[in-house]
């Protein structure tokens, strides 16, 4: 890591006037930053540390939603007793994403700026060519070793995966991103890599995440996350979906159902075709898997990656039919 | 070139430490390589084995992705401070009797994580213990024992 200085912030205003300063970065949890200060990838010469300021670590509930505060840290979101019942899929995205002791130190509004990890992009020693790291360099992902990288979202420039677990139930739940008075749904935060996948959020210069807000639904309410992946837990998923359904009161034809995807896209994928393919339809096993191939229409394998075209609408379909089951 | 240093107030254990440091130092370069409290062992030094797993405020983290300036006004326990006037915490003494290591190496960053998982709540099982316990990785593979030993010691601490 290069040698930087450290500044820590006393208000919210004082972050981002700091952090709008050529060189500095906003610093919470350091889960990402540190790391990837280590792997010579981010090279902050400030760091603007905010994990100390008062008032921004609240979780709030009600009947509309939940509003969780950008420096809630992940576990105690997780744990949190009226997230795990009103909105389940978040609080089982959490606490099956990375270890205890990184849900302890990352932060809510950190973890929505996490960064891909595809090995390209975390390691400029061995490979100089990456889009996402220097425009215009290359990518070294597309002919390398892929299979950890994306089939949907992707471009000509990058392929790398989004690899977070809590941004696909936010998706899926239509949650949406404070940025101080400045409000944007949390799917347009994320963006596509396109031409220019150095831009990975929609967050300007002296910007910060304060809150995040999900509308309170009944399809949040019975929610779940499933996680496929290598190995049975600390690992990024193979493939994962948020799912959230509300059924009519013959209590088997879906009236409202949310799906987003994880593990096989560029950013928090939601998979509205799936939804509206569902919606108005009984609950069927062979309905809901055919209807769950729509999830990965479109989708690019690059040699190695393709198991997860395979197994991203399995996986759907498995987190819709295990909903219907406690219907 | 001088590097820039700036004064950094450490609560280790109970104990108060005036360093000078360079920003960038993690606390777990702090605790190693200022204060000789080895115990806490460099593993993959990004946050992947948990080999440097300390408490903040009660709770378990990594000393590795924690820069020692986030951690002023904050009380640190390492496995140096786990013991009570020379006895042994009961995690430390459920691994010894259950031989749950091999090479010794992640064993402290075991027990402190063990420690922090049952004050969690969450070594309520075997399977649980597997879950909460994944972020400690053992290239000796003693997890049986590991899971072993915490299971017994969860039993000890909360009768």
């Amino acid at each position: 890591m290069r040698d930087l200085s450290y500044f820590r912030a006393s208000s919210v205003d004082a972050a981002r006037q700091a952090a709008a300063l050529p060189g500095a970065m906003l610093l919470a949890g350091g889960t990402t930053l540190i790391d990837l200060a280590k792997c010579g990838v981010a090279e902050p010469e400030t760091l603007v540390d905010i994990a100390h300021l008062k008032g921004l670590d609240s979780i709030e509930v009600d009947e509309r939603g939940a509003t969780i505060g950008a420096l809630a840290r992940m576990s105690h979101v997780a744990d949190h007793a009226d997230i795990k019942s009103r909105f389940p899929a978040v609080s089982e995205a959490l606490w099956q994403a990375a270890s205890a002791q990184i849900r302890n130190m990352a932060t809510i509004g950190g973890n929505l700026m996490q960064r891909t990890r595809c090995p390209y992009f975390r390691d400029p020693a061995n490979f100089p060519a990456c889009n996402k790291r220097e425009p215009g360099s290359g990518c070294s992902a597309i002919g390398g070793v892929t299979r950890g990288h994306a089939v949907l979202g992707t471009s000509e420039a990058c392929i790398a995966m989004y690899p977070g677990d809590l941004a696909v139930a936010l998706v899926a739940f239509d949650a949406i991103v404070h940025l101080g008075e400045r409000q944007i749904p949390v799917d347009d935060f994320f963006l596509l890599p396109g031409t220019t996948p150095d831009r990975e959020h929609a967050i300007e210069p002296g910007e910060m995440i304060t809150a995040i807000e999900i509308p309170g639904s009944a399809a949040a309410r019975r929610s779940t996350y499933l996680k496929i992946r290598d190995r049975q837990s600390y690992e990024f998923a193979a493939a994962s979906a948020a799912v959230g359904i509300e059924f009519e009161p013959d209590g088997r034809t879906i009236r409202d159902l949310c799906v987003a995807l994880g593990g096989v896209a560029t950013k928090p994928w939601r998979a509205r075709t799936v939804e509206d393919a569902l919606k108005g339809k009984a609950l069927e096993p062979e309905t809901v898997r055919s209807a769950s191939l729509l999830a990965v229409e479109g989708a690019v394998d690059h040699g190695a990656n393709h198991y997860k075209i395979e197994l991203a609408p399995r996986v759907v379909a498995r987190a819709i039919l295990k909903l219907g089951e406690t219907a | 070139m001088t590097k820039t240093t700036i004064p950094v107030h450490l609560d280790i254990n109970g104990h108060h430490h005036d360093l000078q440091l360079e920003p960038r130092v993690t606390l777990l370069d702090a605790l190693r390589d200022r204060l000789g409290l080895t115990g806490t062992k460099k593993g993959c030094d990004h946050g992947q084995c948990g080999a440097c797993t300390v408490h903040i405020d009660g709770e378990r983290v990594l000393a590795c992705l924690t820069l020692a300036a986030q951690v002023e006004g904050r009380t640190v326990t390492t496995i140096e401070g786990l013991a009570r006037e020379g006895e042994m915490h009961p995690v430390q003494a459920a691994f010894l009797e259950h031989d749950a290591f091999q090479c010794g190496y992640c064993t402290p960053g075991q027990i402190m994580s063990a420690v922090a998982c049952i004050r969690e709540g969450h070594a309520g099982s075997d399977d649980e213990i597997r879950e909460y316990m994944a972020g400690n990785l053992c290239r000796c593979g003693a997890y049986p024992h590991i899971v072993a030993a915490i299971r017994q010691a969860a039993l000890e601490v909360a009768s």
